[in-house]
């Protein structure tokens, strides 16, 4: 299914056609899917359908068997690494850090695709460095050692490496996972944040689907490798979806602090029991 | 505007503390320099001057410059002289080569003479020695083929990260085999000659020899340079790498710089056992656990040149080669190493 | 890997590697004829052909043959090859199970190089002549080096995991390896002694294995003792607590045998890697990952393989013989690294 996209948005990272596998098995099937500019774009599905693979692919890190990625009309495997690398920002799952490393030092690495073969640190880094401490609230721990920070300290370092690139876009693989509530609704809001402020485009990847009907402007449902559904969550959250994408009954309701949809699982231990009088969003019209 | 870069700039405090936080290690790391690069002389002056023969600073000084001493000039300038300045650039190439191994594969125990790099110079030295009966110049290439040859298979079988570990264990069992096997092969002079390359030993050096490592050296440790920043960023890992314009084939390169100093330096010396594994660990630790290519190869050649010292003169009558000091030393500390832990994995 | 399906699994037998469980392919009783049938071919091959020629396998038992002698000697060879090969095998298969790690063996893991510099300094230091004398060398070596390793995957915070035993191994191997190899160099003579044991070989008679069969012998009591322990501790040690053994004795237990076996065959045979490696992935992938068919019939496949491996070495490059542990090499290091790409590699 096409990602349908209205007249007024644009879309400079796309799949065309696209199938990803490892081996032997085909991981993500024949998809097509833009990712609309300035939104914050979020994927969803169940374990093991493909929404990782799906990341990985377009940013470039997984050669497609068949179709292509493109970035600005062109497939990104034709385009030099580290040109593509000061337009596509990607913060991948479970990053490590080398040891010793202090704040400054790992968020500076985010300013490599701008260094030339022979451009060494200048004051623009500085200061670019700073802006994004700035921004994920980190200014503090600047001289800190990475291995002496908190999880939610730590991801917020390195979201800044991230940003410290500067990018248009920036793709992010479960940023949220080991991260407690607390800490996961805070790095939440700041992506979010970026993106009001500066329109920066937002692609990633998360497993909870209310987190991400909360969030995202755009909401892409995969299923075993194959876009299900794709708009805004309010349109596409509902009971059908829940039960196709996650073989979970429940019902969806508004969720009072967000006005985004809230999906209430159902269970077998619950069902005996009478019907809420909260009625359901897709009953709605 | 629909990008992340900045439209306000940032406050001049911020820039200010990023500054100030950059400056901080930066000092400790000239510090660390300084002293490395001090202690390596020191130790340089005195397998020189002192031992069997002692030779004060002047008279050291009209012998280099040309003045003929008798019998005390030869000693000086053709067998301790020349084994002090080998056993400096061997560390030194070895410790850098070891602390870009490393680095890249996020591992220390990654070290070419644990993975199977040094293993393929001894297996194919002592296959040239014992099958071949060859010597000099001709064993030093063999050597150096076979750690190329290592270095290419065990990459291409090991994939990456600690895939390669394994391999590289693996392949050093099985070499060890066949070195053993040439070794029951050779007669009683061959054997022991393929069994003192077999640690590494700069016993035998010689002014063309050094010629050939300075030259080696002065070609690979500016790429090596080049290349440092691009270690920066494959420390972070396969898929930051990418993401950070740093492809698979960069890191590649980065590594075949490494393997490369390792064959010059096992050309010449053999391969010197755990130096390579020790020093980018020593280096780290006196740096407050930052990599640093400099401090590893400095350290690298301190500990060569130190262990010559012993080598020497512990046993009256026994000659060994540095390699056995450094393998009885370097043993012990890797196992403390992975005794305390400090195998590489770092904080998420 | 998924703790609580495992539970259900255990008896299905489950894959080493983590994956779905492995089901047998060929039934126990289909394997053990097969087994029996190869061996018998393996053995009649094993004493009829070698260097010298053929000969007729009963003229092992006529003294009046006239080939009796040659034949003698080969059944001897052919015996004692099927006692270290079980032994060598079974410990591999106790080592996997033991630390949950596909790719462990005794070679491996240090337990073979600790065995081995147990035999040269009592050799080589302290003179001991006879093999029962310096066996007890090589348990102590082996033994060691087994409780160092499991001291270094276990200490530095976190649990001993198959990773950092592999690590851990290589790491002890390689400090060993260095000082055997210093003490080698201490002394022509004993290194000449000692240079065509170390290669491993079967040529050692009926006096070495009356003194290590009692000990191979108690190791395999002892190991198969350990089948159930093996299943349950492949659960992991939570789950094999919960369910009420004692961990820490059980290992001890397993432990031990995986000494004796080791030792003896070291003692007897020299150092001889991969073999147990190979043989326990071969059996599991014919007859599923259960203990209770893995352990025995590893007994028997070790056996053949090493005395299959020694008749090919006796026939591939006349008029010499290629020793047995080189063979087991050359079959072993191929099947390491496609056992390693395939992912039956580690996580740490």
């Amino acid at each position: 299914m096409t990602a349908i996209l209205t007249s007024v948005e644009t879309s400079r990272l796309r799949a065309a056609g696209l199938s990803l596998g490892y081996a032997e098995r085909s991981v993500v099937h024949d998809l097509d899917l833009a990712l609309p500019d300035g939104e914050v774009t979020v994927i969803v599905g169940a374990n093991g359908c493909g929404k990782s693979t799906l990341l990985r692919g377009l940013a470039r890190l997984l050669k497609p068997a068949q179709g292509a990625v493109l970035l600005d009309g062109r497939s990104i495997h034709e385009q030099p690494s580290r040109e593509v690398a000061r337009t596509l920002g990607l913060l991948p799952q479970n990053p490590v850090a080398p040891e010793g490393l202090t704040v400054v030092d790992l968020v500076g690495r985010g300013r490599h695709p701008h260094h030339g073969r022979f451009r060494r640190w200048s004051a623009s880094d500085d200061a670019a460095v700073a802006r994004a401490l700035e921004l994920t609230d980190a200014v503090d721990l600047a001289h800190r050692p990475v291995d002496e920070l908190s999880g939610g300290q730590r991801q917020r370092v390195w979201i800044a490496m991230a940003l410290a690139q500067e990018t248009d876009l920036l793709l992010l693989d479960e940023p949220t996972t080991y991260l407690d509530v607390a800490h996961q609704v805070e790095v939440l809001d700041l992506l979010v944040d970026l993106n009001a402020a500066r329109g920066a485009t937002v692609v990633m990847v998360l497993h909870d689907l209310n987190l991400a009907g909360r969030y995202a402007d755009h909401l892409v449902a995969l299923r075993e490798g194959a876009v299900v559904a794709a708009g805004r969550p309010s349109e596409v959250v509902t009971p059908a979806l829940v039960r196709e994408v996650f073989g979970l009954e429940a019902q969806v309701v508004v969720d009072p602090v967000s006005r985004t949809p809230l999906v209430v699982p159902i269970g077998r231990h619950h069902r005996r029991s009478e019907a809420t009088a909260v009625p359901n969003v897709a009953d709605a019209t | 505007m629909t990008t992340l870069a900045p439209d306000v700039p940032a406050a001049v405090e911020s820039v200010e503390a990023v500054r100030a936080a950059r400056r901080r290690p930066r000092r400790r790391l000239l510090l660390v320099w300084a002293g490395l690069a001090l202690a390596t002389v020191a130790a340089f002056l005195a397998r020189v001057l002192l031992g069997d023969f002692t030779f004060t600073i002047p008279d050291a000084v009209r012998i280099v410059l040309g003045e003929e001493i008798p019998a005390v000039s030869f000693i000086l300038m053709e067998t301790k002289l020349p084994r002090a300045v080998l056993a400096v650039l061997v560390g030194l190439a070895l410790g850098v080569a070891g602390a870009i191994f490393q680095g890249v594969l996020r591992n220390p125990l990654a070290s070419p003479d644990i993975i199977g790099v040094a293993m393929g110079a001894s297996a194919a030295a002592c296959f040239a020695i014992i099958e071949l009966g060859q010597e000099g110049v001709s064993v030093a290439l063999w050597g150096a083929a076979g750690a190329l040859m290592m270095a290419a298979v065990v990459r291409l079988a090991g994939g990456s990260g600690s895939q390669l570990v394994l391999v590289g264990v693996g392949a050093t069992v099985a070499l060890q085999a066949l070195v053993q096997y040439l070794f029951t092969r050779a007669d009683e002079y061959d054997a022991h000659i393929a069994l003192r390359w077999l640690t590494g030993s700069v016993g035998e050096a010689t002014w063309s020899q050094i010629r050939l490592v300075v030259v080696g050296l002065l070609v690979l440790l500016p790429l090596t340079a080049m290349l440092a920043k691009s270690l920066g960023i494959a420390e972070l890992g396969p898929d930051f790498a990418t993401g950070l314009g740093v492809g698979p084939r960069r890191t590649d390169l980065v590594l075949l710089m490494a393997v490369l100093l390792v064959a010059l330096a096992v050309a010449v010396a053999g391969p010197v056992s755990f130096v390579a594994f020790l020093s980018g660990p020593i280096a780290r630790a006196l740096n407050g656990g930052r990599r640093t290519l400099v401090g590893a190869g400095l350290t690298g050649a301190l500990i060569v040149v130190a262990a010559e010292y012993p080598a020497d003169y512990l046993f009256t009558d026994v000659n060994y080669p540095v390699g056995v000091i450094t393998g009885a030393v370097g043993a012990p500390f890797l196992l403390w190493l992975l005794a305390s832990g400090r195998t590489g994995r770092s904080a998420r | 890997m998924t703790h609580g399906l495992a539970l259900s699994r255990a008896n299905a037998g489950h894959s080493l590697t983590g994956g779905a469980p492995r089901p047998a392919r060929v039934l126990p009783a289909r394997a053990t004829a097969l087994l029996v049938a190869v061996a018998a071919v393996a053995f009649v091959l094993s004493v009829s052909v070698g260097s010298v020629g053929v000969v007729v396998p009963w003229a092992a038992l006529d003294p009046d043959h006239t080939s009796y002698a040659v034949a003698a000697a080969r059944l001897e060879r052919t015996v004692t090859g099927c006692c270290v090969g079980a032994a060598l095998a079974l410990s591999g298969a106790l080592l996997q199970g033991l630390t949950r790690n596909p790719l462990a063996d005794p070679g491996l893991l240090g337990i073979t190089a600790g065995a081995t510099i147990g035999m040269v300094l009592a050799v080589a230091v302290w003179s001991v002549q006879t093999l029962s004398g310096y066996l007890w060398f090589s348990f102590l070596g082996a033994a060691l080096a087994a409780i160092v390793v499991h001291l270094l995957a276990s200490l530095g915070g976190g649990a001993a995991t198959p990773g950092r035993i592999v690590i851990a191994g290589a790491a002890v191997t390689a400090a060993l390896t260095s000082w055997t190899t210093a003490l080698l160099l201490t002394d022509h003579e004993r290194f000449d002694r000692l240079r065509f044991w170390m290669v491993g070989g079967l040529g050692t008679g009926y006096d070495a294995l009356q003194a290590v069969g009692p000990t191979i012998l108690a190791g395999i009591v002892l190991g198969l003792l350990g089948t159930r322990l093996l299943d349950t501790l492949a659960l992991g040690d939570d789950l094999a607590r919960g369910l009420g053994r004692n961990v820490v004795r059980d290992r001890l237990v397993v432990g031990l045998a995986v000494v004796l076996l080791a030792g003896s065959a070291t003692a007897a045979a020299g150092p001889i890697s991969f073999v147990g490696l190979i043989v326990p992935h071969a059996v599991r992938a014919m007859v599923g990952s259960s203990h209770a068919r893995v352990l025995p019939l590893s007994l028997g496949w070790g056996a053949v393989l090493l005395i299959l491996a020694d008749t090919v070495g006796r026939v591939i490059a006349p008029p010499t013989e290629v020793q047995v542990g080189i063979m087991t090499a050359l079959v072993g290091v191929p099947v390491f690294f496609l056992l390693v790409r395939r992912g039956a590699g580690v996580r740490w």
